[in-house]
């Protein structure tokens, strides 16, 4: 069971690196479903399994369908990838990962000093998770229905084709 | 279950987060940014999940549950966004945008 973890690890750092450094689009966003399946192996391991659920229905299939849409409607192809390859050269990785790369180190050097334990705990069932989120976390459902409508709403507004005079 | 050790865990949310800063910073096409800011709410998620598994309580994957949906708002705002950046300008710069006034 650990090494599962460790290999679904690794298959999602690797993904999510070929995912920000593709230049085309569509091999990006696959490079990065696989990432969100690997995430999804590891909240299964991790004993979560309605949340890995969740990740491969919601993340890995509605969400990544909606930028596969607009990847297909906005017609990108070879001429988006030459545009990236000219917009970024090999030296505007440096600064950023040499700073990412601080930020990690750190965030490594906290986690792995003195004081963390292993976890051995059961799976928490999909019934317990639901009993407290339509309990102590009711408010927060309804929350959440709101900022959706509003999303919807405004998604609606903004995608709405507007006539030509207005855009000058 | 596995036991594997809470750092570990921490670890990979924390390495896929940078993962996504990077990108963030870097890419210039407006599609790539978005899709680095999945990428680090997706990390904080996974680091809600390690952090409920450790004390075998469902208030992570709730939290989970939350940035889930505000991820799926997010990226529909954001998407229609995109739509009308790239009839405006005819290109998904993010630089061509620095013009906006008001």
């Amino acid at each position: 069971m650990e090494i599962v973890f460790y290999i679904a690890a690794i298959v999602a750092i690797a993904s999510t690196l070929m995912a920000i450094s593709r230049l085309n689009p569509v091999h990006a966003l696959l490079y990065l479903i696989l990432s969100l399946l690997s995430i999804a192996i590891i909240f299964y391991v991790l004993g979560a399994p309605f949340v890995a659920a969740l990740e491969v229905i919601i993340y890995a299939g509605a969400i990544m369908v909606l930028f596969v849409f607009v990847v297909m409607m906005l017609n990108l192809g070879q001429r988006t990838a030459d545009m990236e390859r000219q917009w970024q050269r090999g030296s505007m990785w440096i600064g950023p990962s040499i700073l990412a790369l601080v930020l990690i180190a750190e965030v490594a050097y906290l986690v792995a000093s003195p004081g963390t334990a292993a976890y051995g705990a059961a799976a928490i069932e999909p019934k317990q998770v639901g009993i407290v989120l339509f309990g102590p976390y009711l408010i927060g459902v309804e929350l959440a229905s709101m900022l959706l409508l509003a999303a919807l709403v405004g998604a609606f507004h903004l995608g709405r084709r507007t006539p030509e005079k207005t855009e000058k | 279950m596995a036991s594997i050790p809470m750092h570990q865990g921490l670890l990979l949310a924390g390495i896929l987060f940078a993962l996504g800063l990077v990108g963030l910073l870097v890419r210039r096409n407006v599609v790539f940014t978005l899709m680095s800011l999945e990428i680090m709410l997706n990390a904080a998620g996974l680091a809600f999940v390690v952090a409920g598994a450790r004390w075998g309580q469902p208030d992570g994957q709730i939290v989970f549950m939350f940035i889930l949906t505000m991820a799926a708002a997010e990226v529909s705002v954001g998407l229609a966004l995109v739509l009308r950046i790239y009839h405006r300008f005819k290109t998904l710069d993010a630089d061509a945008v620095s013009e906006m006034k008001g």
